[in-house]
């Protein structure tokens, strides 16, 4: 549904977006995380035609963005980070207005604008003028906007931001709601929300790629082994030892301090494919020491983000 | 064409549900109902003179006061000067408040032209500035109560001051297209307006040829010809062409944004 190719854009000569690829089928909404000033807003601008790219290509549902930029607008709603809103006029005024200039014939027009607030939950504020409603009916506004004239892709650009909790989750729903009949491109410099509304994620920093894909397929990608986080009382030099001498343990450390020969935290290391602790909570048990808690650790998002984007840094 | 309607109705809407048209139209009917009294009263006293001096010399072939030189001619003349502060006012916030709160986004990523947009403004700010002038016509029927205009003047002469409100709005929609801040807007407008109203002055001091050049740009040289009740198609292709050419200068720098850094 929208392919990327080495899409670029430079203001004078500071690249905002250098060389980004991906493509997103129809009906997944892709996430598109990275930190303030990193060219998600840049790179969604250039997909909805308000900025044309400075080199490559992006097409939306088989049409290029720069020649058939008319094409691409009938088929794309956008929500920027500042709803475009005209404060002056009332809900239904406004997306009446919208409506028609996203080309929906007059015809269907009121039903649509019905729907579209029943989906966004505006309908009880439909002949408040706009400016006098709160951010987060705003925001709901915004996207009743894009959503108007029933496009086939969305892109939205940090839908959620301003929001309070509540608000933010209906929202996030709402979005869920959307994947299947339309393909959402979602941008967010907040982690939980890319694991909990998108299917695939694309991690951009420093206006380019650091890694692509299914939020799980990018922790497998990225975990260098796996991490075993076990709760052992004993002296631990000698545990670290019996550890060690494990086979397929590549690392043992101690999360934290604490004392010599209580209970202490150990992050054991193992390498890729390797289940260790079937052999680890035997040696600890048949040494008499004391396993209190042995679990896989999880890789966060969280953890995927930080490393790409400092190793990005580093680089 | 729908899509023209769209915005054309958008900003008439915007004008009529702020109180900026109202303000507007108040304030400039209030000023040149004052002015136009007061040049009627003059008129007047000029007219009563004019009676005892004819009664004095028992000369009744001394030339009668004309109505539409004395009074309508004039009348224009101060109209021309409150619509080159008002009509910027009109326009300030055409693209500048766009810009300023991001729907210029929403637009731009419509499947609607920067052409379709920028006409939609410009005809909803004609029609408003033709409302408005078109109410000052009850004056010019005031004056057909009490004496006898030539109407023929008066319409050839508010076709002029359609063409000037036009080239008005087309200074003031590019001046508010190159900022995002309204008062910038205005003070870029009648900085313009002003120059363009002036302009023939410095013909005095110069050379033959640029001379001639300065003359032909200023805007009241070309609205005379129109309240003397001559439509001159060089002063409508002036208007015109001025217009045409300040649309598409709006045009070049709402599109800017595609090439500028």
């Amino acid at each position: 549904m929208i392919e990327v190719s080495e899409l670029s854009k430079y203001y004078g000569d500071v690249a905002a977006v250098q060389d980004i690829s991906f493509r997103v089928e129809k009906g997944e909404i892709l996430g598109f995380l990275g930190p303030n000033g990193a060219g998600k807003t840049t790179t969604m601008r250039m997909l909805t035609c308000y900025l044309p790219p400075s080199s490559g290509s992006a097409t939306i549902a088989g049409h290029d963005v720069v020649e058939e930029s008319m094409e691409v607008r009938r088929r794309i709603g956008y929500l920027p980070e500042h709803p475009p809103l005209y404060t002056d006029m009332t809900v239904r005024a406004y997306l009446n207005f919208v409506a028609r200039i996203k080309g929906l014939s007059t015809a269907h027009l009121k039903g649509r604008i019905g729907e579209v607030m029943e989906k966004t939950g505006i309908t009880a504020v439909q002949d408040t003028v706009i400016g006098h409603l709160s951010k987060g009916f705003r925001q709901r506004v915004g996207l009743s906007q894009a959503l108007v004239h029933n496009p086939d892709v969305l892109i939205l650009d940090e839908p959620t931001v301003g929001l309070d909790p509540k608000q933010i989750i209906e929202i996030r729903e709402t979005i869920k709601g959307l994947a299947g009949d339309h393909t959402v491109i979602l941008s967010t410099h907040i982690l939980p929300e890319v694991s909990v509304t998108c299917e695939k994620v694309a991690i951009i920093n420093n206006g380019r790629i650091a890694g692509e894909g299914t939020p799980e397929s990018l922790m497998a990608k990225l975990k260098e082994g796996e991490v075993l986080r076990a709760q052992i009382t004993g002296p631990s030099d000698q545990v670290r030892e019996l550890i060690g001498a494990i086979d397929g343990v590549l690392d043992v450390s101690l999360e934290g301090g604490g004392q010599e020969d209580g209970e202490q935290v150990y992050l054991v290391t193992a390498s890729p494919g390797r289940d260790v602790r079937d052999d680890l909570a035997r040696q600890v048990v048949d040494s008499n020491l004391g396993l209190r808690e042995l679990r896989p650790l999880e890789m966060t998002l969280e953890d995927i983000f930080l490393r790409l984007t400092t190793e990005e840094v580093d680089a | 064409m729908r899509n023209f309607l769209a915005i054309y109705n958008k900003e008439m809407r915007s004008y009529f549900v702020s109180p900026v048209a109202y303000v507007i139209a108040g304030v400039f009917l209030f000023l040149s109902g004052y002015l136009f009294r007061n040049i009627l009263m003059q008129f007047n006293m000029l007219s009563i003179q004019l009676i005892q001096q004819q009664a004095r010399f028992r000369d009744m072939t001394m030339p009668t006061l004309n109505v539409n030189e004395m009074v309508v001619s004039q009348f224009f003349g101060v109209m021309d000067f409150i619509w080159l502060l008002v009509v910027p006012m009109l326009t300030m916030r055409l693209f500048a408040e766009e810009k300023k709160s991001g729907t210029i986004e929403l637009l731009m990523t419509s499947p609607i032209t920067t052409v379709q947009v920028i006409l939609g403004k410009f005809f909803a700010c004609l029609s408003l500035y033709v409302l408005i002038v078109a109410m000052t016509l009850v004056y010019c029927g005031i004056l057909e109560l009490y004496s006898k205009p030539d109407w023929g003047p008066i319409f050839s002469g508010y076709l002029g001051y359609i063409l000037l409100g036009g080239a008005f709005i087309t200074v003031g929609i590019l001046a508010s297209a190159l900022t995002e801040n309204q008062v910038v807007a205005v003070l870029l407008s009648f900085g313009m307006l002003l120059l363009l109203w002036l302009i023939d002055w410095s013909a005095s001091f110069a050379g033959p040829t640029a001379a001639r050049i300065l003359e032909y740009l200023s805007f009241i040289r070309h609205l005379q010809d129109f309240q003397r009740g001559v439509i001159d198609t060089k002063d409508v292709v002036f208007y015109l062409s001025f217009i045409f050419f300040g649309l598409f200068l709006t045009s070049r720098v709402i599109e800017s944004r595609r090439w500028r850094r």
